[in-house]
């Protein structure tokens, strides 16, 4: 019984830390799936994000000042990142578009620090860390309120997508670019508009991510814990990235309890991704991946 | 050799004509000689010896990525295993001349590509990229790991012995250039004349078209293994050139061959120009010289600036040359200089490809 409430509870904080994972993840999926664009700098834009909020707090905004600022910052910087490094490059290969993303990553983390410097900053939300009880398995409280967070973040976007007529513009564009311009559908305001909403992933993502780890330079590394996700799950479904976040994050805690021991521990950095390797070897498009038909 | 449908290919197989033949001799003929008479140990050491490793890096990695289509993020990875390889064999095996166990050292690298190549053959594009990461966390993890592997040393940073070969040991800067230099030569030519048979029309097919290559009778499973071991194998050496002639040093885990050296192979290749020989040599020059061009202008520029700061203004000019280029000239600076060329010679040479 005992065993069985400790695998209980390595189980439940398995996926509570999956959803933080599901959280970097979609802002992948979002922009993947409107522009596919593998947008590497997702990572640095994260970090960009949490430094300036964090920064802002400790100089006397109230939280939520900063994150009305912070939250228009990003929204900026994803406006341009779009209309400068993007457009640009729209017909180009994904290859060349995620290369550019990843010299974006640069400019972003040193920007980031180049403005706010390197030292390493608490984030205090104000959430006791204190682990809850129930029915005889501890919980730690941030790790729900972070997952309820991440839980309305995906709600709020699922809406957004089904629901509104921007959502269908998205879901137009993400099927056929060619066809939804035919159709009068305004592109770049669109692709802007998808740059807008992962900043606010970027944003929110950060701050808890922010709180867990501490903000520093080593947040943006974040973006490696997302990647299997993606994998498994497909980088162009929603419902993959939560998904795919709550199998990765369990399998991760698992292994690390479990299978750790016998390895010599530090698995986590590499177990994720060979768990989605084999998961992909039986099914190649992942999870929800759409299976696409190919012509010659 | 025994695809029906490319035996009798119209593609022009260019073989090596004469004016191209003169100009790869020049080359390499400047190559070995100018650098022995005019070298400086900072030139040898600082700047030629890696460049010499990188370019083989991003030769074997434009190979799988320029010609084969398979996206890889995981160079660094080996490079390492080419490079622990090489140590573990000649520290291990007892009477292994030195030149065996750097060669042997590639099949290592070989090996493990063509495991690790196993998803590859179902996945594409970023699917394949990102999986390659998982050979990338693992070898970080395992050359921590297992300390046997960096013979037991605390630090786990042990130093390469000095290069051996027909009962010569290589010390000098100019001895270890001129090794490495034959090694990436004749590595070289072996990529130059391979993309132009039978097997690399097969990759080059298999790139463009995979589900096309598959219906003329291009055997794709057999080329995906071929493609990911040789190119593992040019890899695996430049991570033992890394390592022997460059760096004098192995370092395991992440300080060593991380996430970011597989990255600055990538750029290398998109930034010279996919499927491109010289490519790789324009590419690893450029990821060669930026850093050292910038550090001394930005030492010249703003003297009195800490080195944090320098650093991110490094950081951020990187990654805006990268994607100026990438913007402005998306072939790469092959097609730069195929450009500038023609303009010279007034438009007269047209190429056939």
């Amino acid at each position: 019984m005992q065993d069985f409430l400790f695998f209980i509870e390595v189980l439940v904080g398995g996926l509570l830390s999956g959803i933080m994972y599901s959280l970097v993840a979609l802002g992948f999926v979002l922009i993947y799936k409107t522009s596919g664009v593998f947008n590497f700098a997702q990572g640095s834009q994260l970090l960009f994000a949490a430094l300036t909020f964090v920064c802002l707090n400790e100089r006397g905004i109230p939280m939520w000042g900063a994150f009305v600022v912070t939250l228009a910052i990003m929204i900026l910087v994803g406006v341009l990142i779009e209309r400068v490094v993007l457009r640009p490059l729209v017909t180009q290969t994904q290859m060349t578009m995620f290369m550019a993303t990843l010299g974006l990553s640069y400019i972003v983390e040193g920007a980031a620090q180049l403005l706010w410097g390197t030292e390493v900053h608490s984030l205090e939300l104000g959430i006791d860390d204190v682990p809850l009880n129930l029915a005889g398995v501890s919980v730690s409280q941030f790790d729900l309120v972070a997952a309820a967070v991440a839980g309305s973040m995906v709600a709020l976007l699922t809406f957004f997508f089904n629901y509104t007529r921007m959502g269908l513009a998205f879901r137009a564009v993400a099927s056929d670019q060619l066809a939804s311009l035919s159709v009068g559908l305004r592109l770049p305001r669109i692709w802007a508009a998808v740059w807008a909403a992962s900043g606010l992933v970027a944003l929110v993502a950060g701050i808890l991510w922010g709180a867990r780890l501490g903000v520093q330079f080593s947040l943006s590394l974040v973006v490696l814990k997302a990647l299997p996700v993606l994998v498994l799950g497909g980088f162009d479904s929603i419902a993959g990235a939560i998904v795919g976040g709550l199998i990765i994050g369990a399998a991760e805690k698992l292994s690390e309890v479990y299978l750790g021991p016998y390895l010599g521990g530090g698995i986590e950095g590499w177990f994720a991704y060979v768990a989605a390797l084999g998961f992909l070897l039986v099914r190649p498009t992942g999870l929800f991946g759409q299976r696409s038909v190919e012509r010659v | 050799m025994t695809s029906p449908a490319l035996e009798t290919q119209t593609l022009p197989a260019r073989s090596f004509g004469a004016s191209e033949m003169t100009g790869t001799l020049g080359v390499l003929a400047l190559a070995f000689i100018v650098p022995s008479l005019v070298g400086t140990e900072y030139m040898f050491n600082a700047i030629l010896a890696p460049f010499l490793a990188l370019s083989l890096a991003a030769l074997g990695l434009n190979l799988l990525t320029g010609y084969a289509g398979q996206a890889s993020l995981a160079s660094a990875a080996f490079m390492a295993i080419g490079a622990f390889a090489a140590y573990n064999l000649n520290l291990r095996v007892p009477g292994l001349p030195m030149i065996a166990s750097l060669v042997l050292a590639g099949f290592f690298a070989a090996g493990f590509g063509v495991i690790f190549c196993l998803p590859g053959l179902r996945l594409r594009g970023f699917y394949l990229a990102i999986s390659t990461l998982a050979a990338q966390f693992f070898v970080e993890w395992a050359t921590n790991r297992f300390k046997w592997l960096s013979n037991d040393s605390q630090s786990g940073v042990v130093d390469a012995p000095p290069l051996q070969a027909f009962g010569y040991t290589v010390t000098s800067p100019l001895g270890k250039y001129l090794v490495a230099l034959t090694v990436v030569s004749l590595l070289t030519v072996f990529v130059a004349r391979l993309v132009r048979t039978q097997t690399g029309m097969n990759f080059i097919a298999m790139r463009d078209n995979e589900l096309a290559a598959t219906v003329i009778g291009v055997p794709i499973f057999k080329s995906k293994m071929l493609v990911f071991a040789i190119s593992c194998y040019i890899i695996g050496i430049s991570g033992v050139l890394w390592a022997f002639t460059y760096l004098g040093t192995i370092q395991a885990g992440y300080g060593g061959f991380g996430l970011g050296r597989s990255f600055s192979v990538l750029f290398c290749i998109i930034i010279g120009g996919l499927a491109t020989i010289r490519g790789a040599f324009l590419g690893a020059a450029f990821m060669v010289a930026l850093p050292l061009l910038l550090s001394r202008a930005g030492g010249y520029f703003f003297e009195g600036l800490n080195a944090g700061v320098l650093e991110n203004w490094q950081k951020i000019a990187i990654g805006a040359l990268i994607i100026v280029i990438l913007i402005f000239e998306p072939d790469g600076l092959s097609a730069l200089l195929d450009r500038v060329t023609k303009r010279i010679m007034g438009g007269k040479e047209e190429r056939a490809s």
